[in-house]
């Protein structure tokens, strides 16, 4: 163990010496170099003429070939080349301009203590002393705990100005425009589907026909989406209710994952597996959608359907539950 | 005739022999099994070809799909799949299967469009099926809707083989392939018989004139020029931050490097 | 005098009588800037931000930011005819009928994309060499709420368009929104105006997206700058170079120049990337609606390791009492970024907690010699590639032949197998290469030349290091060379004796060469 007080530390050498740079001692250098930068400079010059000519009589709907870019569109690739010459030399020219022909002598400046003089500090805090007191707050309880108040409430106004940035959810995750009869319609067609239309190992994209009049938003799409898919019904590992809610080995899945709400359609024949693209949660159609694989934790909800008196398939009821991702007021305890 | 006897002796001339013969051995074994098979009469009569067939079936199928094409624990049946199955798995060469695996890989076809027929022929023969179609009686071009055909692969396809067509994963290592640069016909016959994790679609859920559409928009998707620039494989954004990472903040920190760097 | 000069004089007079500039430049002009490539990274992200404010501003031109159904009847045929929203089809057409348009929306986002890296890139610049030290923890502060807000301000920005891909990211929003217990729901509808999608959405986000947040933005980076200036930047140790001054060059005329030029150099790579790569290629994903999905979809990759966690959370959700509770959405998609933003934010603290330093530091540490916070980076930085791997898992799978499942697994459990192995590593390697530097000082420099001595045995010759080498391999302060690091006082408890122990886990050093280990080694070395 060395004592501290006599071991020696190797000390600062200081600045190295300056290195002069082949255009400091060289005049043909220094011109070098300043053709080098004026080059750069009408380079950037050309680029921008390159860009306007490209803007001006070049066709918008030529296309070009190039070899690892494939096909490109040509005014937009000259545009885009003209406008990168333009800037790009410009600031190379600016940065070869300083490194060979500006001092490069590298200049020491003396840092400052930040922290005030203590004569600042304590005339600092005797004026604030002074100062705070003549308000009269200290002495003053009425006006502190009212000004207090009148803060206070002031910021609520802006945030209950808020309150109409949407209306209340209500019921609205509860319901989606199934109801018993509503007939299945494919997506995007529009026309209504028979159990002779899907054979085994088929799927279908459909969407509840909705009431006279009523038309098909975004947001309906987002809750009424529904899968349907035909299985040889023997391959269905499903108890006596669930079975009942298919025909003859079609069964229908709400399309909108529990998870976070992409649309599942990802239905691979084999293995009878939904895949959810967005984070691979895996749902076992024969066992009604249980999930398997991955981070969604509820199964896909089952929309119970069979045929109308003219064979085309339609819900039996409603969904049973709430489709799509859980919320607080979700009651998840059958699904 | 003296230097290739005094070569004789040379210490080279067996391994050169060696080698002479295995590339021999296996240029013969390669002519021959890329000799069509004997039995390939070229007939246009129906039941020669389905006996034709049958034939390469037995030879060449029926190991796992059963002598009678019923199927079994390794291969499903094939009784019903109908001459485009056959035609699809086939004609794409993913049929048939190289090794056991997940998914049935496209490679070069083993049998040439004729043997392909007959077996299509054999099978369609054994009971209805879908029929195989050609890329000629496809009117995608006079009959196709691109942009309803661009709706429909969104709605139906997108998912398994992503925006562009590029393909995409399924779980435990099967995938949906790349569409680009697939026959019509291929594409046709995959929709209408669903290969192996790929559903059906049929013509009542997606009409023929709707698969038209479909064929259309992809064909104008595999000839779709960029609009920007390199396309950067048309999988989205991870393709584009690799980009940007290597490539913009690479070649900004090169010029940073010789920015500082001092001058000589 | 030339009349330039008269010109010039004039108005220098003019603003001066004014305002007094002069006093201010005359200061100014001369100030001192290090210089180190290393130091740029903060001006990428500086000249990013320009860039983005000018293509930005020149896209609002003809972006409609409303959702209002259109029909599409512009020059891209495979889309006409289809509904979509105004701000798709507005989209569509900077695309394809404005000149310059997509060049300008691809430099916009690539420029987004350069932005958050070089923040990601100057932020282990900033951490590993430990310039958040005092007295630039403010600076550090505003730099992590800088990297904050420019995630959920790239995040806005790409979802403006309402493509299919940014549209699924709005719905995942959404779904973490909605999984907020007991407000979930009303936070949702009062975001989106009612259920999702809506038509308030975009237009709402357009405002923050182009006011709200480049407002804060500007507010915060000209604070960030002016602590910089009136702090002085920090410098590498090196001969000449101390913790009461700053070596390197006047701003006026060479830090102009080459920041200037800089500027110029960061426009014209963005230019280039975007003339030549394409960048959200909107017109391929088609417009938004719930019931459609692209195979292969993700975020941009600022955000691909939040989805990497979404992705790899167990399904944990609680039933009870007629509520639900989505853990598996809560934990990956709020808990983590908050327990990593707020670990991050509060960091210099934590280390001057732990090391008892209260000094300024204005050298920088070289990362071997810190090797605790340098590991600690490290197993970070490993724990963020981990995340961000798994949320392109698909893509990852397809192009490599494995399988999204072994892909997931392999994450759930290397997110905690394998950060703390990266720590053990690269600590190891730190203490390492101070080894090395030691051996370095005290033995020289490795020639390669082989010499025979009289006494027939061969030596390599070791060549002395210069004296401004030996310094800057041997200048650091190291923890024992202090007197005692921490208080006794602050060593009792159960956080003093944590404390106690961390301090002493962090000052695991290799001691430095001194002049007088040199001496004792004498003749005997070459």
């Amino acid at each position: 163990m060395s004592d501290h007080s006599q071991v020696e530390r190797f000390q600062d050498p200081g600045l190295p010496e300056h290195v002069h740079r082949n255009a400091d001692v060289d005049p043909i250098a220094a011109k070098r170099a300043e053709r080098q930068v004026a080059i750069l400079f009408l380079l950037s010059a050309v680029g921008t003429v390159l860009t306007i000519v490209s803007y001006v009589f070049v066709k918008s709907d030529k296309y070009i070939y190039l070899p690892v870019m494939g096909s490109t569109n040509v005014q937009q690739l000259l545009l885009g080349i003209g406008l990168t010459a333009a800037t790009l030399f410009i600031g190379l020219g600016a940065i070869q301009w300083a490194k060979k022909l500006m001092p490069d002598q590298e200049v020491i400046a003396e840092r400052h203590e930040f922290r005030s003089e203590d004569v600042d500090r304590d005339d600092l805090v005797a004026t604030f002393k002074e100062r705070g007191e003549a308000t009269g707050l200290g002495r003053r309880s009425l006006i502190k705990r009212t000004l207090g108040l009148a803060l206070g409430l002031v910021g609520l106004s802006p945030l209950i100005l808020l309150r109409d940035t949407g209306p209340l959810p209500g019921k609205y995750f509860d319901t989606t425009d199934w109801a018993a009869g509503t007939r299945l319609l494919l997506d995007p067609a529009g026309t209504p589907i028979k159990a002779s239309d899907l054979e085994v190992g088929a799927v279908a994209q459909v969407l509840p026909e909705l009431p006279a009049g009523t038309e098909r938003t975004l947001e309906n799409t987002g809750k009424d989406a529904v899968l349907l898919i035909r299985l040889h019904p023997e391959d269905f590992n499903l108890d006596a209710q669930r079975l009942s809610w298919t025909y003859q080995g079609i069964i229908a899945f709400s399309k909108i994952c529990t998870h976070m709400g992409c649309a599942v359609a990802l239905y691979e024949q084999q293995t009878h597996h939904l895949l959810c693209p967005c984070h691979q949660s895996t749902f076992d159609v024969t066992r009604a959608a249980k999930v398997i694989f991955g981070p969604a934790a509820r199964p896909l909800p089952q929309l119970a359907i069979t045929v109308n008196s003219d064979g085309y398939l339609v819900a039996q009821q409603p969904f049973t539950l709430p489709i799509g991702p859980s919320f607080w007021e979700r009651n998840s305890s059958n699904g | 005739m003296k230097k290739i006897s005094s070569f004789r002796r040379h210490r080279i001339a067996g391994p050169i022999l060696v080698v002479a013969a295995l590339f021999t051995i296996g240029t013969a074994f390669g002519v021959a099994s890329a000799l069509p098979s004997a039995q390939s009469t070229i007939t246009t009569g129906t039941s020669t070809l389905v006996s034709q067939g049958k034939a390469i079936f037995l030879r060449g199928c029926s190991s796992c799909h059963g002598l009678h094409a019923e199927g079994g624990s390794i291969a499903p049946s094939l009784i019903g799949v109908g001459s485009a199955a056959v035609d699809f798995q086939v004609g794409t060469g993913r049929m048939p299967m190289a090794d056991m695996s997940q998914q049935a890989m496209q490679k070069k076809p083993l049998y040439n469009p004729q043997e392909t027929a007959a077996l299509a022929a054999y099978v369609s023969s054994l009971a209805p099926g879908p029929s195989a179609v050609t890329n000629e009686s496809l009117t995608y071009e006079r009959d196709g809707n691109s942009a309803l055909g661009g709706q429909l692969f969104r709605t139906n396809c997108a998912m398994c083989h992503n925006f562009a067509g590029q393909g995409g994963a399924l779980t435990n290592g099967k995938y949906a392939p790349s569409l680009m640069g697939v026959d019509p016909k291929y594409i046709y016959e995959a929709m209408v018989t669903g290969p192996q994790s790929m559903p059906k679609f049929t013509d009542a859920t997606i009409t023929p004139q709707e698969k038209l559409s479909i064929i259309k928009w992809l064909q104008a998707a595999n000839h779709e020029q960029n609009q920007g620039g390199a396309s950067l494989g048309r999988v989205g954004p991870v393709t584009e931050g690799l980009l940007g990472w290597v490539l913009g903040l690479g070649l900004l920190i090169g010029v940073s490097v010789w920015l500082a760097m001092k001058a000589k | 005098m030339k009349t330039s000069q008269k010109v010039a004089g004039a108005t220098a007079n003019y603003v001066d009588e004014r305002t007094g500039a002069a006093k201010w430049l005359k200061k100014n002009l001369t100030k001192v800037f290090p210089d180190h490539w290393s130091f740029m990274l903060g001006e990428i992200c500086l000249y990013s931000f320009v860039i983005l404010l000018m293509t930005g501003t020149f896209l609002t031109f003809w972006f409609d930011p409303s959702q209002r159904e259109v029909i599409y009847h512009g020059s891209y045929l495979p889309l006409s005819g289809v509904h979509m929203s105004a701000a798709y089809d507005s989209t569509l057409h900077l695309s394809f009928d404005v000149r310059g348009g997509l060049l300008m929306r691809q430099i916009h986002h690539w420029a987004a994309l350069i932005f958050m890296s070089a923040i990601v890139a100057h932020l282990f610049r900033v951490f590993f060499t430990g310039a958040f030290r005092k007295p630039r923890e403010f600076n550090w502060l505003i730099g992590i709420g800088l990297l904050t807000f420019g995630i959920v301000e790239g995040f806005l920005g790409y979802s403006l368009p309402d493509d299919l891909l940014s549209g699924t990211g709005i719905r995942i929003a959404e779904a973490i929104l909605q999984a907020i217990p007991v407000v979930g729901s009303y936070l949702a509808f009062f975001a989106f105006g009612g259920p999702f999608p809506g038509t308030a959405f975009i237009p709402r986000i357009f405002i923050v997206h182009v006011l709200l947040l480049p407002g804060l933005f500007l507010a915060l980076i000209t604070i960030h700058l002016m602590l910089v200036w009136y702090q002085k930047h920090t410098q590498y140790p090196g001969p000449g170079r101390t913790e009461k001054n700053v070596v390197g060059y006047p701003l006026m005329p060479v830090y102009m120049a080459k920041a200037g030029g800089f500027f110029f150099i960061v426009f014209g790579i963005t230019a280039f990337l975007g003339a030549v790569a394409s960048i959200n290629p909107i017109w391929l994903y088609g417009p938004y609606t719930p019931g459609q999905i692209s195979a292969g979809s993700q975020p941009d990759w600022y955000m691909g390791w939040l989805d990497g966690l979404v992705r790899m959370a167990p399904p944990l959700e609680t039933h009870a009492f007629g509520h639900t509770i989505s853990w598996n959405i809560l934990i990956p998609g709020l808990f983590i970024p908050g327990i990593i933003f707020t670990g991050m934010a509060l960091y210099p603290f934590i280390e001057s907690w732990i090391t008892g330093d209260k000094r300024e530091h204005h050298l920088l540490d070289r990362p071997r010699n810190a090797p605790n916070r340098t590991a600690l980076g490290v197993m970070s930085i490993t724990f963020m590639l981990i995340s961000l791997a798994n949320g392109g898992n698909d893509i990852i799978a397809t192009h490599f032949h494995l399988t999204i499942n072994a892909i997931m697994w392999f994450t759930r459990i290397g997110l905690f197998t394998v950060p703390p192995i990266a720590f053990v590593i690269t600590k190891r390697v730190c203490l390492s290469l101070q080894r090395a530097d030691r051996d370095l000082v005290l033995h020289g420099k490795e020639t390669g030349r082989l010499v025979m001595l009289p006494t027939g045995e061969m030596v390599e010759v070791h060549e002395p290091l210069s004296d401004a080498k030996k310094w800057t391999l041997t200048q650091h302060q190291q923890p024992d060379a202090l007197p005692a690091p921490l208080p006794a006082s602050a060593t009792v408890g159960l956080k003093g004796k944590f404390r106690a122990r961390l301090n002493r886990a962090n000052a695991t050093q290799i001691p430095a060469a001194t002049l007088t280990d040199l001496k004792e080694l004498g003749d005997g070395h070459h």
